[in-house]
């Protein structure tokens, strides 16, 4: 039967949702044990955080000063140790799980998975390629470990009721040297719901015009309590930082609302909001194929709609 | 002396991005007869990144390299005419894994004695997003996926990467790989005499039994279907309108 092993994301203190979402991945179909592996500098707090998921069987806590910041070339050849008990390894389709997951499956001698969206059965699962444009199903032969990314849209997260037991392992492989980490540099946020995880995002694209504009989508944005997101347009103009690109090559989610703001709706953009709940588009251009994806449309420009928006959302 | 004598760009030969592809309806593959077809985007990114490096003096030559059919030497004549030295294209009847194509980049890596690859975070038409981590395991060497700035100082890359939490700055000995993002650059266009010279650059053509690749099959494709569409909405006449219909479905 399938034993899984999930990679922890996390920050050194929070475990990221998107781990808690490969365990509801694992939990459709039959296995014997959904483990994590948590490499950290000191994983206390995000083992405690893994153990409390519901279905999760085992955490695995590696601590070594190496792993204080995520590095997949550092990281790899660990998970690769652990490997061996598992037929499957799974990591979210983050920008954390895409950098380690392929790195893992070369070590291993193995292909990889990209975006599980749903399994049929553990060897058997759904992808999407061609940008969303189609959607693949494939089997994974049973002799060698299946490696793979979760997509994070396609899956709620698991709840915290479980309590399952963590062992410490202590690192054996040769780590490497030669990739050091320098620095992060975020300055998004402010406090607003995570892109990712929202409930709701209102994004902005290129007919917001400026980066002073931008201002609008985020008073939109704090009105409902949601997330902001962009378009590429909006990113590679400056409007917004990268870490806010919702698309094909950006992040893909799937809120109950999304809210496109000026956005004319390229193949790449609704690709990542495919999932959302309620689409609302506000556009001047009423051919614009955001509509035709859009549940709720209103054809106005939003320099007048969005402040009236806000207006009667009230104080 | 360069730390980097050759910069080897892999390039795809994918559906241009600008093509709206649909499954064909018995589900056997994706239409596309007379389809454009264009180097993946990312990979245009990776060579005008290399075309940067070679004309800061810090690398001697940029080769750029296909794993695909005969037609694909119109990408690779497209990148030579963008300004790469050389091309080599691998010749293989179908689509290969992402870890058979890893295994031969590799193998290319080895037989140009490359110090640095630079490529596509991810081709458009698999969205696969996995051969240039699988390149950097299999060479041993580190990878700095999702590069929008990069710097070499001596034999070290300082590479800032596009992640979910905004930026990351990391550094690299070389040899290494890069993968590169939207933010990296913006590729050059090419004009009409350099389309003409790419035609006399030398381009080469192997095999994969050459290269000592077995090409290996790993996941069996069961089918392939449209994804599920979306039931079509309303359009409202105004602001009120649309608080409304958001009331009505309890989102606020
Ligand atoms: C390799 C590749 C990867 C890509 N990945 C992504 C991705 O991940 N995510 C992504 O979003 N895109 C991606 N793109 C880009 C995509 O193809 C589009 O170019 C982009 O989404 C367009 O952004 P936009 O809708 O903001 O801009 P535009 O297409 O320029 O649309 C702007 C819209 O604003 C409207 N508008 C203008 N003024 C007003 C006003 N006053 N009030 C109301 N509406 C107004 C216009 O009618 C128009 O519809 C990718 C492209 C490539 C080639
Ligand atoms: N057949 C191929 N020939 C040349 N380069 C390729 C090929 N397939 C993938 N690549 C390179 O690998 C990158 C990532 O592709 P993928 O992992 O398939 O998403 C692409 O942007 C290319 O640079």
């Amino acid at each position: 039967m399938a034993r899984v092993l999930i990679v922890a994301e996390h920050d050194g203190q929070s475990l990221n949702p998107g781990t808690a979402k490969c365990v509801s991945c694992a939990r459709t179909f039959e296995t014997s044990a959904i483990d994590i592996a948590v490499l950290a500098g000191d994983g206390g707090a995000v083992a405690a955080q893994a153990a409390a998921l519901a279905g999760v069987t085992g955490v695995i806590r590696v601590d070594h000063p190496a792993n204080e910041s995520a590095l997949a070339a550092v990281a790899a050849p660990q998970i690769c140790e652990l490997a061996s008990d598992y037929t499957h390894v799974f990591g979210p389709s983050t920008t954390f799980g895409k950098d380690l997951m392929p790195r893992v499956a070369a070590l291993l001698g193995v292909g990889q998975l990209s975006d599980i969206m749903s399994a049929e059965g553990a060897w058997r699962f759904k992808r999407p390629f061609y940008a969303g444009n189609a959607i693949l199903t494939v089997e994974a032969p049973q002799d060698r470990p299946v490696v793979a990314t979760v997509r994070t849209a396609s899956y709620q997260a698991a709840e915290s009721t479980g309590k399952a037991p963590i062992r410490e392992h202590a690192v054996d492989a040769a780590l490497p040297a030669h990739t050091r980490f320098i620095e992060t540099r975020s300055d998004s946020g402010g406090g607003r719901p995570d892109l990712q995880t929202a409930a709701c995002v209102v994004s902005g694209g290129r007919g917001v015009g400026s980066k002073e504009n931008f201002e609008l989508i985020y008073r939109l944005a704090d009105k409902l309590g949601a997330a902001v997101g962009a378009s590429r347009a909006a990113v590679d103009s400056g409007y917004a930082g990268n870490e806010l690109q919702v698309g094909q090559t950006g992040k893909i989610i799937a809120p109950q609302l999304y809210v496109a703001v000026g956005i004319s709706g390229a193949i790449q953009h609704l690709t990542g909001i495919k999932d959302a709940g309620v689409i609302v588009a506000i556009n001047t251009d009423a051919e614009a194929p955001l509509f035709e994806v859009a549940d709720i449309g209103l054809v106005a420009d939003l320099f007048a709609a969005v402040p009236e928006l806000i207006e009667a959302l009230g104080g | 002396m360069t730390a980097i004598n050759t910069i080897l760009v892999p390039l795809k030969r994918v559906v241009d991005a600008n093509v709206r592809v649909r499954v064909k309806p018995d589900g056997s593959g994706m239409a596309l007869d007379g389809v454009k077809m264009s180097i993946n985007p990312f990979d245009e990114i990776a060579l005008e990144e290399a075309l940067r490096i070679r004309e800061r003096g810090e690398a001697e030559e940029i080769v750029v390299a296909t794993i695909g059919a005969q037609v694909c030497t119109q990408q690779l004549r497209g990148g030579l005419a963008m300004g790469a030295d050389r091309a080599i294209l691998v010749e293989v009847g179908r689509e290969l894994e992402p870890l058979t194509v890893a295994r031969t980049l590799l193998a290319l890596v080895q037989r140009e004695d490359s110090q640095l690859v630079i490529m596509g975070k991810q081709a458009i038409d698999g969205d696969n997003n996995q051969t240039g981590q699988m390149l950097a395991a299999l060479w041993g060497r580190p990878q700095a996926t999702f590069a929008s700035h990069l710097r070499f100082n001596g034999g070290v890359a300082t590479a800032m990467r596009e992640v979910d939490a905004g930026l990351e700055v990391i550094e690299v000995d070389l040899p290494a790989v890069v993968t590169t993002d939207l933010r990296l650059n913006e590729p050059r266009y090419t004009k009409l005499p350099d389309i003409l010279k790419a035609k006399k650059k030398p381009l080469e053509t192997v095999t994969l039994d050459q290269l000592n690749v077995e090409p290996e099959t790993q996941f069996q494709v069961l089918g392939i279907e449209p994804p599920a569409q979306r039931p079509r909405g309303v359009k409202v006449g105004n602001v009120d309108e649309l608080v409304q219909a958001l009331r009505q479905k309890e989102l606020i």
